[in-house]
């Protein structure tokens, strides 16, 4: 089976720390990681790869040190890895991020199942999974939290609703994204630190992956940016002393409103 | 590659060095050097955070194209009503609200669009919500949420009506099903939104969410294409009112064959959130962490959520150490909510949590280290034992409730 794996690599949230003088974000020294659900998608992919047996390609489209990532995810045992990197890209929104990663995984060539994390963690969409999907024009299953079975082309698998899930089966080739709840990702093996060490990573631009050029960067994006600010950060209210009876009455009456 | 291929670029003439652009980066791309800005193309996302910041009219990101199709075809504001089980979910509500006010603004009409499978009474309870016109495509296929029918009939309807607006529930089933529409059509799409306004002078829809877990804000615009398609965060906008003697102008479609086959298959729907409610549509949450010590200990969380009629959170190492399934779990790798009122008890409030609920109207934090961060957001902080706070909050509430 050919396992397909999108990632992008985020800046580490944890670190993201607000400049108190110009109320902006501190990029400084801020390390970049994996997206925290792509370590599920890539999880995944190596099980699906132990189960069934195949190979698992991880892609990602982004800055040249973007490579780190994928020398990551091949540490956690994917097979190859393809770097799309082209200035051309600059400014994509989710429209022509997801028509990028598209053609790489044509390019890419066979495949059976594509595996994205939910959403990333700094932007938040959940749109570039189903973006791919549509632009490959192949069926989708988003927020799968357990592949049951994978059999004579077809997938059986979970997907995580508000309410509890639904089971769902789709024809192969698909694209899944994936939830926390899919499996715990492993730490990089001794073996794989080495794999991922002597790694060969491809480099592909926006010719090598045949993209028309009008679907790219800010003139394949519909939406723009015009603004960019920071929200008033929350403040810490009020400390409420006393003893458990006494708060709770006092909470009582501060909060009557909204639970009446 | 050369130079001018690149769509930003630095006026040297104009520039004063004054750093202004480089403390508006959010991608921290340009550094001052020689007193003149300098921008890191590797870095830079295009965004023009800089443009807008510089006094100096000294950055200019190259304008690109004219729109792509005639876009003064496109009228109308859309909501796409979301139901399950017959039940229109109260996210819609919100929508309709949002949408007859930005209607109102462009001078068009609020329509509610409603896919299902007998579903004609739900024609009323839209057109008491405010819509002026109902789309209705009420067919057997389309009883239970799957991509590729409802992706196709929105498609269709959305190329024979051109709305100008579409809005939709952040939920599981408006996040998948938006975004493959908004492909199909090359519409603009702005994700889990939680303002949204008219620039009555372009028409334009100003849409704005956050972005790095809602450390920095960002208005987004689609200035070329329609529709213009935004999901939007529940909980954030006001319920449209109930006016019962409101009518709607009702238009009810039919679709057959390839518009209604999908390839993947619902073999079954499971629900399991017990005696809870859920998360996202939740107006009060009551979470759980480590500070309860032991699985059962979340009893106490779920007596005081039951009281208040209030969905049970947790935090993310309660959630690991399984003590409640995943489906609660609030934060960077759970859910976002945004509650009236949430409870934090025996959560200390790391990042990644405070992510997930830093924008609930009210948090109450009862926590035992009066060093917790989640007093940094909480609006009431308690210090001390959740074992004695929480059931006397359980009490009192359930006084004033007369429960």
């Amino acid at each position: 089976m050919n396992i397909v794996v999108c990632i992008k690599q985020v800046p580490n949230t944890t670190d993201v720390k607000i400049d108190p003088v110009t109320n902006t974000l501190i990029r400084d020294g801020v390390e970049s990681v994996i997206n925290p659900f792509d370590a599920y998608a890539i999880e995944e992919g190596v099980r699906l790869k132990e189960r069934f047996g195949g190979k698992v390609t991880v892609v990602t489209m982004g800055p040249p040190q973007a490579e780190n990532a994928l020398k990551e995810a091949i540490s956690l045992g994917c097979d190859e890895a393809v770097l799309v990197s082209d200035r051309k890209f600059a400014g994509s929104d989710t429209w022509a991020t997801s028509y990028t990663l598209s053609c790489a995984i044509k390019k890419i060539g066979v495949f059976d199942v594509i595996i994205c994390g939910k959403q990333a963690s700094d932007g938040d969409t959940a749109q570039v999974g189903p973006g791919i999907s549509t632009h490959l024009d192949i069926p989708q299953v988003t927020y799968v939290k357990k592949i049951e079975d994978i059999s004579n082309s077809k997938a059986k698998v979970e997907r995580m609703t508000e309410e509890g899930y639904d089971i769902v089966e789709t024809p192969l080739p698909c694209l899944f994204t994936v939830v926390k709840e899919i499996n715990s990702p492993r730490i990089p093996s001794l073996k794989g630190m080495m794999k991922a060490k002597s790694a060969k990573i491809a480099k592909w631009n926006a010719e090598d992956i045949d993209a028309d050029p009008k679907n790219l960067g800010l003139e394949g994006s519909p939406t723009r940016v015009v603004k960019i600010f920071t929200p008033p950060p929350r403040k810490g209210g009020e400390m409420l002393k006393g003893d458990a009876a006494e708060i709770a009455e006092k909470l009582g009456e501060l909060l009557k409103d909204i639970i009446l | 590659m050369s130079e001018n291929q690149d769509s930003i670029k630095v006026i040297l003439d104009k520039c004063t060095g004054c750093t202004l652009c480089a403390r508006a980066c959010p991608f921290g791309a340009i550094k001052i050097t020689n007193k003149k800005a300098v921008i890191d193309l590797a870095k830079c996302n295009l965004c023009g955070a800089c443009v807008t910041a510089c006094k100096f009219s000294a950055i200019e990101i190259k304008k690109d194209s004219s729109p792509k199709k005639d876009l003064s075809q496109y009228r109308d504001v859309w909501v796409f009503c979301e139901q399950k089980k017959g039940v229109i979910q109260t996210v819609s509500f919100e929508l309709l609200g949002e949408g007859k006010k930005l209607a109102k603004k462009l001078g068009v009409k609020l329509c509610a669009v409603i896919l299902g499978s007998g579903i004609e009474s739900k024609i009323e309870e839209l057109s008491a919500r405010g819509a002026d016109k109902i789309y209705i495509v009420d067919e057997p296929e389309l009883k239970f949420y799957q991509d590729e029918p409802y992706t196709n009939v929105l498609v269709e309807l959305t190329k024979e009506y051109k709305p100008e607006i579409i809005l939709c529930g952040a939920t599981t089933i408006g996040r998948s099903l938006i975004s493959r529409v908004a492909i199909t059509v090359d519409a603009g799409l702005t994700a889990d939104c939680t303002g949204l306004d008219i620039d009555e002078k372009d028409r334009l829809l100003l849409q704005t969410r956050p972005a790095f877990g809602g450390n920095i804000m960002a208005t987004i615009i689609t200035p070329n294409n329609r529709p213009q398609m935004s999901t939007v965060r529940h909980k954030v906008m006001k319920e449209a009112e109930i006016h019962k003697s409101h009518k709607s102008e009702v238009i009810r479609k039919k679709y057959g064959g390839e518009t209604l086959k999908s390839r993947t298959t619902l073999l079954d729907v499971i629900e399991e959130i017990e005696e809870t409610v859920n998360l996202s549509e939740a107006d009060i949450i009551v979470s759980g962490g480590r500070g309860l010590a032991a699985p059962e200990n979340f009893a106490i969380i779920k007596e005081l959520a039951k009281v208040l009629g209030a969905a049970v959170g947790a935090s993310r190492s309660s959630v690991d150490a399984g003590w409640i399934p995943y489906s609660h779990q609030v934060g960077q790798t759970g859910k976002t909510v945004c509650p009236k009122l949430y409870i934090a008890c025996g959560i200390s409030g790391q990042i990644q949590h405070l992510i997930g609920m830093q924008s609930a109207k009210v948090i109450l934090a009862i926590n035992k280290d009066p060093d917790a961060p989640i007093f940094k957001v909480a609006t009431y902080g308690i210090v001390g034992d959740i074992f004695e706070i929480v059931p006397a909050l359980t009490k009192e509430f359930k006084k004033i409730l007369k429960k």
